[in-house]
């Protein structure tokens, strides 16, 4: 089972829902960061280094000496990542989105293709929970290829929880895309309720099962649950307005670790998300 | 020798667009000649990037080695300077007014971007 936490509104509480859920899992669990612009799992989620690996896409250079200056590359390319002169052909590495069209078109074959590192891929073990974080490297401006390659350590014999990064363009797609289940959480005010419509209106578009977590109930309005009520947007969980889990936040520590009396609420989550699950499939083969 | 403006009209009247990449279309104006013809440059008004990339492929075709503009980034000067045009940047109005400028010897060739790129 694949479960991606995404939530629209930045600060909602993603890595909070995604490292305790993982926490009371009670089974091996994997717990994939894709918000690689800023991984921070690894605050909460202690362990052991495994292994670090280079993420790297494919993007063309130019044999200047076999280059005619046709311009094919450059009128196949749509992001402007290769331009065509006389004689050449300039590459805009950071452009490139490494589709090899240009490779393919060139009569002279003057284009091949080389390795372009944008980040890393860090695993931890921690547990019954292994840890597997991406970082992009400082200067690359395309998460999704990093994302893609952290998705690719998914172990299917496992349950996976993917943290996604906030937002609802393509690195939140690249995230939630192909899970079985997302969970979108939201805070109950007036940017939290904005934000969560267009994430359920992205989760719609792409088909995907989902419900809500509210964060930090009772610091603001009825109007997120009012929504979801509304919406029929299933409320997985609602966690309380409460200083001492912003605290424990604060010094790296879980919530289901520091305050005993919140692990019955994410294990009341786990059971939640399993039954959904579950409901999802009878209802995949009643369509059959 | 032919220089290029970049322009939002047809004419040596019409205003000289200060934007290079998405400027819609390029005057290009033949000195021994004496006569000019516009090119159009609108495939880059949407494009999601690259807009500079592709005019400078654009001004290349034209034959021009020297181009006028308001301002230009480090991708499209980078592509200007392997085609071997020269830059020249300026304020004036009008693609008369920079046409009179460069005459007299008014502009300074640009020896870099004189303003930041765009991220993705």
């Amino acid at each position: 089972m694949i479960i991606s936490v995404a939530s629209g509104k930045g600060g909602t509480g993603k890595t909070t829902v995604s490292a305790n859920l993982a926490r009371v899992w009670p089974s091996p669990v994997q717990l994939l960061d894709c918000d690689v612009e800023e991984p921070n799992c690894h605050l909460f989620i202690k362990g052991g280094l495994k292994s670090q690996d280079v993420v790297s896409m494919r993007v063309p250079q130019v044999d200047a000496a076999l280059c005619n200056g046709c311009g094919a590359c450059s009128a196949l390319c749509e992001f402007n990542a290769i331009a065509s002169l006389k004689d050449e052909a300039l590459v805009f590495e950071e452009l490139c989105h490494g589709c090899g069209g240009c490779t393919l078109v060139c009569p002279t074959r003057a284009i091949t293709e080389k390795d372009r590192r944008i980040g890393e891929i860090e695993v931890m073990e921690a547990g019954h929970i292994s840890l597997v974080q991406g970082r992009i490297d400082v200067g690359v401006a395309m998460a999704p290829p990093v994302i893609r390659a952290v998705k690719d350590r998914i172990d299917p014999g496992k349950t996976a929880i993917l943290d996604a990064p906030p937002g609802t363009s393509c690195p939140v797609i690249a995230t939630v895309k192909d899970t079985d289940l997302v969970i979108l959480v939201t805070e109950p005010t007036p940017f939290g309720l904005h934000d969560l419509r267009l994430a359920c209106d992205m989760v719609r578009e792409l088909g995907l099962p989902f419900g809500v977590v509210i964060n930090r109930v009772g610091a603001g309005d009825e109007r997120v649950h009012v929504f979801c009520r509304d919406e029929g947007v299933p409320i997985l969980l609602e966690i309380p307005d409460d200083r001492r889990i912003a605290e424990a936040y604060s010094r790296g520590e879980l919530m289901v670790d520091a305050l005993g009396e919140y692990r019955g609420l994410f294990e009341g989550l786990m059971h939640t998300v399993q039954g959904l699950r579950t409901r999802t499939r009878r209802e995949d083969h009643a369509d059959l | 020798m032919k220089i290029a403006f970049t322009t939002s009209g047809e004419s040596l009247d019409a205003s000289l667009d200060t934007r290079f990449g998405r400027a819609p279309r390029i005057l290009v104006y033949d000195l021994d000649a004496g006569s000019f013809e516009v090119v159009d440059n609108t495939q880059n008004l949407n494009a999601p990037q690259g807009a500079g990339i592709q005019a400078a492929q654009n001004v290349a075709r034209t034959g021009a080695m020297h181009l006028v503009t308001g301002h230009c980034g480090p991708k499209a000067f980078k592509v200007l300077t392997a085609a071997g045009i020269a830059v020249y940047t300026t304020d004036a109005a009008t693609v008369s007014e920079a046409l009179e400028r460069f005459r007299s010897g008014g502009l300074t060739r640009a020896q870099s971007a004189d303003v930041e790129g765009h991220w993705v």
